[in-house]
């Protein structure tokens, strides 16, 4: 496949469009990260509900089909003039899991919020990401009257690779959403790398 | 396909499937003329595809044209716009925004890029000048 890139002859000119996602269970600061780190917005899509609930009926084109909204954080970071990082958080409710595909495809990575709280709630996140290679890093979402967990047992505690990065960060903060955006950006480069690497060997 | 647009209004038979946990319907492709699929070219447009308006665009006054159309090309006017970002400043769903761009790449008027596929891309001079910018933000 030939890339964007290949098209210009000096890369700087080509727009390129980086996208991550924030997932995580309910309420555990998405919304609050998106908008910390950058200027945020409700994004609308709507889906049939043949797809959201399975009530297929595709036979007579789509006219009549009713179609419920469903919808996402999104925020831009625009690093230069045709550089820009877009942040997707995704819907935390189970029945728009068919969501996350499109949103996942073609996604630099992730943040997976969690809460120390409410750790599992964070699974079925980890288990998507996992499962289609996607890099992510897992974001501790520290409330206030959470007890302190050090990221080693948080690593622990949700069975993750070992190489996989647990940030520490309060979602409100501006400084430490970025750290946690850089920490993603780095890993993302850094499996990047391996799997170049194993492709070669 | 497009020639009985009745706008808005019209109880359908579907409207019993309200579904309140699902949040309101709506009946977003009004203006699309119930087309909820892009034409061919218009495919399955990524949420962080480009969307450029072309130089050689043809007149936005042109009669194919609907307001939500001209909105559109009112968006990228000034910059290259996400699919995503349209659909955010538009206020328009975001399926309702892949048709019409499917409509306005048929007329000449936008060229999408598709965005380069991570595995592609990257590039480690890009994710260092990510990393940067997100430190000096
Ligand atoms: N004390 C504290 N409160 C937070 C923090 N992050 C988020 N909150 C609060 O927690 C609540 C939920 O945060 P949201 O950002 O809406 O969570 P969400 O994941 O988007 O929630 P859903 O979209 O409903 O799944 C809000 O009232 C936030 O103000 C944090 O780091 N510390
Ligand atoms: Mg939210």
């Amino acid at each position: 496949m030939v890339s964007e890139k290949s098209d210009a002859t000096d890369g700087d000119t080509t727009a390129l469009a980086l996208k991550i996602l924030v997932a995580g269970g309910f309420g555990v600061g998405k919304t609050t990260l998106v908008g910390a780190v950058s200027e945020i917005r409700p994004l609308r899509t709507e889906e049939t509900l043949s797809e959201a609930g399975r009530l297929v009926d595709d036979t007579d084109g789509v006219d009549r089909k009713v179609t419920t909204t469903v919808a996402m954080d999104f925020g831009r970071i625009t690093i230069r003039s045709g550089l820009s990082l877009y942040l997707f958080g995704t819907p935390g409710q189970d029945r728009f899991w068919f969501l996350w595909d499109e949103l996942a495809q073609g996604a630099l990575g992730a943040v997976v919020l969690a809460d120390t709280r409410r750790l599992a709630d964070c699974f079925p996140a980890v288990d998507y990401f996992e499962h289609r290679h996607i890099p992510f890093v897992v974001a501790v979402n520290c409330f206030t009257g959470a007890r302190r967990h050090d990221a080693p047992s948080v690593l622990r505690a949700l069975d993750l690779d070992p190489g996989t990065p647990v940030v520490l960060c309060d979602a409100r903060d501006r400084d430490s959403g970025k750290e946690v955006l850089i920490r993603l950006v780095e890993y993302a480069g850094r499996m990047h790398t391996a799997r170049l690497l194993d492709s070669v060997r | 396909m497009t020639d009985d647009i009745t706008g808005g209004g019209r109880e359908g038979p579907g409207s019993q499937w309200y579904d309140n946990e699902a949040g309101p319907l709506v009946r977003p492709y009004a203006m699309t003329g119930g087309r909820t699929r892009p034409g061919p070219t218009g495919a399955r447009l990524d949420l962080i595809a480009l969307v450029t308006l072309a130089a050689d665009a043809p007149d936005a006054d042109d009669g194919a044209l609907g307001p939500e159309h001209r909105t559109l090309i009112a968006l990228c006017a000034t910059e290259t716009q996400s699919v995503a970002e349209l659909a955010a400043d538009a206020d328009l769903p975001v399926g309702v925004v892949r048709v019409l761009l499917g409509d306005l790449v048929e007329l000449g008027c936008v060229s999408v890029s598709r965005p380069v596929p991570p595995a592609q891309l990257p590039d480690e001079r890009i994710l260092r000048e990510v990393i940067d910018g997100l430190r000096a933000l």
